[in-house]
């Protein structure tokens, strides 16, 4: 699949939506941008930046997911900082934000948009 | 003496009447227990005394060289405790002078003088001398090999002389003999205890207590002999201890010992008050009024060398501390509590075997009804003795002293029994338990006697100085900071008090990781999702906490949840557990700062052929991985991508390597020094031993890592004793250590058990490990867990050596089917594809390794070349694009736009 015009938002294709295991995260390389991709155990779909901001490793996709409040979470697995799926925010240090990228299912595939 | 004529730091070396800078001199003769706690009390007094008082100068004159220490554990120091454990810590602002004891006191000049000749001049004099042990003055008594046990020197002698000798014997079945014959037990001497009168501890137990604390030491392996006269103690050739001449009735024996400890009882160290003219008893002690005051208002006496107002002299530390208050109110405080006598409560347990006897234990009160409930075979023997309108007086406990902290509080009160006295003897398994809570007790009852502490006093600091746990109420009231015997029932009022602790796993679970074992242990629950639905807060998932803790549950319990597919050592990465690991378990290696991992294949004992060691070569040259030999005997390959560990592990298992389980929290290796095999001066097979442990704990999950050691001598060169199990060789055996500990906090393990044969080591190895999983918080090792542990490592034998929890079978079961399901993890990875698809750095690019892992090279091999300056934004187009770098391998389908498929889309945010 190619992707084309640098200016405009691009969904890509990335995965199909039953590799995924509920609860866990994979990293996707989307336009050269390291992608980490959440299903959480109840099934919904979350794509934040994988590049853990505390130890600058690109690691977030392998953080355990969790909920904090309601609110859906994922931990680094390096020194265990958890930001909340949704908005990217670490919640124990809300100055710090990870990018947070639309995405999708549709026709059995995981779309994530950059 | 400076010109001003006053030097504060030498002040009360100066004698006469009062210092010349106003301050009021007290001097404390004495720093055992009472006078260290005496002094303590003077300066906490003295700081709290209002500024317009005359400022106070407390100096402590101390025969033993040792600061302070905890005297009536003395026998921990068989145990693996050293002196500095016991040490008390000098009170603040009181000038300390040890090794110099006092010899002389001129009560006219009011001076004291010590053995070095230093003069001390005071306004008040506190003696607090304590005693000296009795020794019968039978021929031999003064004998190379013939010790007392009061001090730590006595003891540390004690220890040097035992070495390498056999038999023992105590003189004395009271108290101080059985302490001691516990630590001659423990050194492995084959013991003798001489008692002259006709049972053992007489002093607190009656008949029918002696008979039942008897068979339990002789259980034990103790020789008692009751009734029995030490006539002699022969000497032989060398000059040291031979044999006892033992007499019984009219028949002489004789007893080949090697050493002997006279522990006859003791007297008052009277002689200083005694030369310096106070009144003493005929029986010893120097005289003082119900303020401790001897005949002389400007001396006081307290504690063991002080013959109270009841014609009494009290050899126990109770007693003495509250002397030491009494005396610490009337000089520096305000309304001293009269000391008139205090009874001889006392709970302690000797050689494993608790006896406690508190207020009339012998029911000498006129009326007194008594209630008994004794099994000789189980060694079992409690008596309650109650008055005539119902209430209780005292009792005796011997084998299960567990009532005695609600029990002796009630003693001599005005409350009546919190159930009928058979409902309060019999055992818990022989009906139903009554409740003993602290709300049997009245606000006046003593809940510490040892420092005198109501339960009034301790409800006030839950409620107006806010303790919410036992260590607070420990430093705000001093309960439980001497024997330790009420320490339960602490607990028990801060939980009425509705004071929680919190336990709680996380804020998804209010269990602690304990609890949710039991649980799962006993639901047969096998799945998070189940046990977070049915047993959780209501939060909807888990999080980091929750999740791997749970995963380790299920994986220790792994053969024994239900069955079949189930059960049966399920891979810890199957079906839903997989979503429950911590990275390391989940990619089966250890995260790395940057984002790689490092492998570290099983070396069991450190044991390795040159074949394999070339196979681990190779594969760090092939896959160019830093090498590192670990601590643990064996090497860490560092540098490895995800997509790497299973080509990595391929080659390693063809070569025969296993998981070496560095990422889990799981038994890590099992450290040897090479053994008898080929050392001169090993005495066992450790490598042998270390390799059979190793192989049968591998892959054990636990709430943390686990690590171990065998030392084939004395000389410890595995270095066992910092180990969470570490065991050492002797002649005759094994000797097991637990509770070891390096790192932030490091703490030497504790003697477990001694000579042990191979089965029995291993056995009692099993049943640790799996009592500590069962039982520890997530993240506690081994010894925080036996530190935070009620009744400590006395508690943890009677579990395991003893079974008092009636749990090993349960334990044995648990362990034997993780021995029998263990399955190499790696092994089972590389072969199921649906385990290898997870090893990619992405998702839609399975070949291509993370850009961002870089390295740079230092000293001949790679290291992490880190990521510097803030993070790539999102639109930064950072990097090449994913099309030229292998395709972003999306499978087929257009470009979305919005359709009904998409309820699962978040909003969007950012981008």
């Amino acid at each position: 699949m190619s992707v084309t015009a640098s200016k405009q938002r691009v969904w890509t294709a990335v995965c199909r939506y039953c590799e995924l295991t509920p609860g866990r995260g994979v990293a996707a390389l989307v336009d050269g941008v390291q992608i980490a991709l959440f299903r959480t155990t109840a099934g919904e779909l979350y794509a934040i930046g994988n590049r853990d901001p505390y130890s600058g490793a690109f690691v977030i996709s392998r953080g355990v997911t969790g909920s904090r409040d309601g609110v859906p979470t994922v931990a680094s697995p390096m020194y265990k900082h958890v930001f909340d799926l949704r908005s990217g925010t670490c919640l124990d240090d809300p100055t710090v934000a990870l990018p947070v990228y639309p995405v999708r299912r549709y026709r059995g595939l995981v779309w994530v948009q950059r | 003496m400076n010109a001003n004529g006053v030097n504060p730091e030498h002040d009360a070396t100066r004698p006469g009447p009062a210092a010349q800078d106003g301050a009021r001199r007290i001097v404390v003769v004495g720093y055992g227990m009472i006078g260290h706690r005496c002094a303590e009390l003077l300066a906490e007094r003295a700081a709290a005394a209002s500024p317009a008082t005359a400022p106070v100068r407390i100096t402590v004159l101390g025969e033993e060289p040792h600061e302070a220490y905890d005297r009536v554990h003395l026998g921990a120091l068989f145990d693996g405790k050293s002196a500095e454990d016991l040490t008390y810590a000098a009170p603040p602002g009181v000038e300390l002078r040890l090794g110099d004891p006092a010899t002389a006191i001129d009560r006219q000049r009011k001076t004291v003088t010590t053995a070095s000749g230093a003069e001390f001049g005071y306004d008040e004099l506190v003696l607090a001398t304590g005693s000296y042990p009795f020794v019968p003055p039978v021929p031999g008594h003064n004998a190379t090999g013939a010790f007392v046990y009061r001090t730590i020197d006595d003891v540390e002698a004690i220890k040097r002389f035992a070495a390498g000798r056999k038999v023992g014997a105590v003189v004395g079945g009271g108290l101080l003999g059985l302490e001691a014959a516990g630590a001659l037990k423990a050194m492995g001497l084959e013991t003798h205890v001489i008692e002259f009168g006709p049972r053992l501890m007489g002093v607190q137990v009656d008949e029918g207590g002696g008979q039942a604390l008897l068979s339990r030491i002789d259980a034990l392996g103790v020789s008692v002999h009751t009734s029995t006269r030490t006539e002699a103690v022969e000497i032989g050739e060398d000059g040291a201890v031979y044999a006892l001449v033992l007499a019984k009735g009219e028949d002489l024996s004789a007893l080949p010992v090697d050493l002997v400890v006279f522990a006859a009882g003791v007297r008052a160290r009277d002689q200083l008050g005694r030369d310096a003219g106070l009144a003493c008893g005929e029986r010893g002690g120097i005289r003082v009024d119900e303020l401790c005051r001897t005949d002389d208002p400007a001396v006081y006496a307290i504690g063991e060398c002080a013959q109270t107002v009841d014609g009494r002299v009290y050899g126990l530390v109770a007693p003495g501390y509250a002397m030491a208050e009494t005396v610490a109110d009337h000089l520096l405080g305000s309304d001293p509590a009269p000391f008139h006598g205090a009874d001889l409560s006392t709970t302690l347990k000797l050689l494993g075997v608790e006896v406690a006897s508190f207020g009339d234990a012998f029911g000498a009160t006129p009326g007194a009804l008594t209630a008994l409930y004794s099994d000789s075979t189980a060694g079992l023997y409690k008596k309650l003795v109650i008055g005539e309108d119902g209430r209780l007086l005292g009792g005796i406990l011997v084998g299960d002293a567990s009532a005695y902290a609600t029990l002796r509080p009630l003693a001599g009160t005005d409350s009546p029994l919190p159930a009928t006295p058979e409902q309060l003897l019999l055992p818990a398994s022989l009906g139903s338990a009554p409740s003993l809570g602290p709300d049997a007790l009245p606000d006046s009852a003593t809940v510490c006697s040892c420092h005198n502490v109501t339960k009034g006093s301790i409800n006030a600091a839950i409620h107006e100085q806010g303790c919410a746990d036992v260590a607070a109420l420990k430093t705000c009231t001093k309960a439980g900071t001497g024997c330790g015997s009420c320490v339960p029932l602490l607990g028990q009022l801060l939980s009425a008090a509705g004071v929680q602790t919190s336990k709680a796993l996380c804020r998804h679970f209010e269990q602690s990781r304990a609890e949710l074992y039991e649980v799962v242990l006993v639901t047969g629950i096998d799945t998070f999702a189940r046990l977070l639905a049915q047993h959780g807060t209501g939060e909807p998932d888990g999080c980091e906490v929750c999740k791997p803790a749970v995963a380790s549950i299920l994986a220790s319990l792994g053969g024994t949840l239900g069955s079949g597919k189930r059960g049966s050592g399920r891979h810890i990465l199957a079906g839903e557990q997989a979503a429950l690991q911590d990275t390391n378990d989940h990619f089966l290696a250890n995260l790395q700062r940057n984002g790689s991992y490092s492998v570290v294949p099983r070396i069991p004992g450190g044991e390795i052929t040159p074949e394999k060691l070339i196979v681990i070569g190779e594969v760090a040259r092939d896959f160019g991985l830093y090498t590192k030999i670990t601590g643990g005997q064996r090497i860490d390959l560092f540098g490895a991508r995800v997509e790497q560990l299973p080509l990595i592990w391929r080659r390693l298992v063809d070569a025969g390597f296993e998981s070496g389980h560095a990422y889990g929290k799981a038994l890590r290796t099992v450290k040897s020094c090479v053994g008898s095999e080929w050392c001169r001066y090993g005495v066992q097979e450790s490598v042998k031993m270390a390799i059979e442990l190793e192989l049968r704990y591998r892959g054990l999950r636990s709430p943390h890592k686990l690590k171990a050691a065998v030392s084939g001598c004395a000389r410890e060169c595995a270095e066992a004793q910092s180990k969470d199990f570490g065991v050492i060789a002797t002649e005759a055996g094994w000797n097991l250590y637990v509770g070891g500990n390096g790192g932030f906090r490091p703490r030497h393990a504790d003697l477990f058990a001694k000579d042990l044969s191979s089965e029995e080591l291993i056995r009692t190895i099993d049943r640790f490990l799996m009592f500590y999983i069962r039982t520890a918080d997530r993240l506690e090792r081994t010894a925080a867990w036996i530190e935070r542990m009620e009744g400590g490592l006395d508690h943890l034998k009677a579990v395991i050596l003893e079974d008092s929890l009636g749990l090993c079978a349960g334990l044995d079961r648990v362990m034997a089917e993780h021995v029998a399901n263990y399955a190499d993890e790696w092994r089972s990875a590389i072969e199921d594809p649906e385990t290898l698809r997870r090893f990619v750095s992405f998702v839609n690019a399975p070949g291509t390794p993370d850009p961002e892992i870089k390295f740079e090279v230092e000293r001949g091999q790679i290291k992490p070349l880190l990521t510097i300056g803030p993070p790539p934004q999102a639109g930064d187009g950072a990097g090449e694009s994913g099309a030229d770098r292998g395709g972003a391998h999306a499978r087929g389908g257009d470009r979305p736009a919005g359709s009904e498929d998409e309820r699962l889309v978040p909003a969007e945010v950012g981008a």
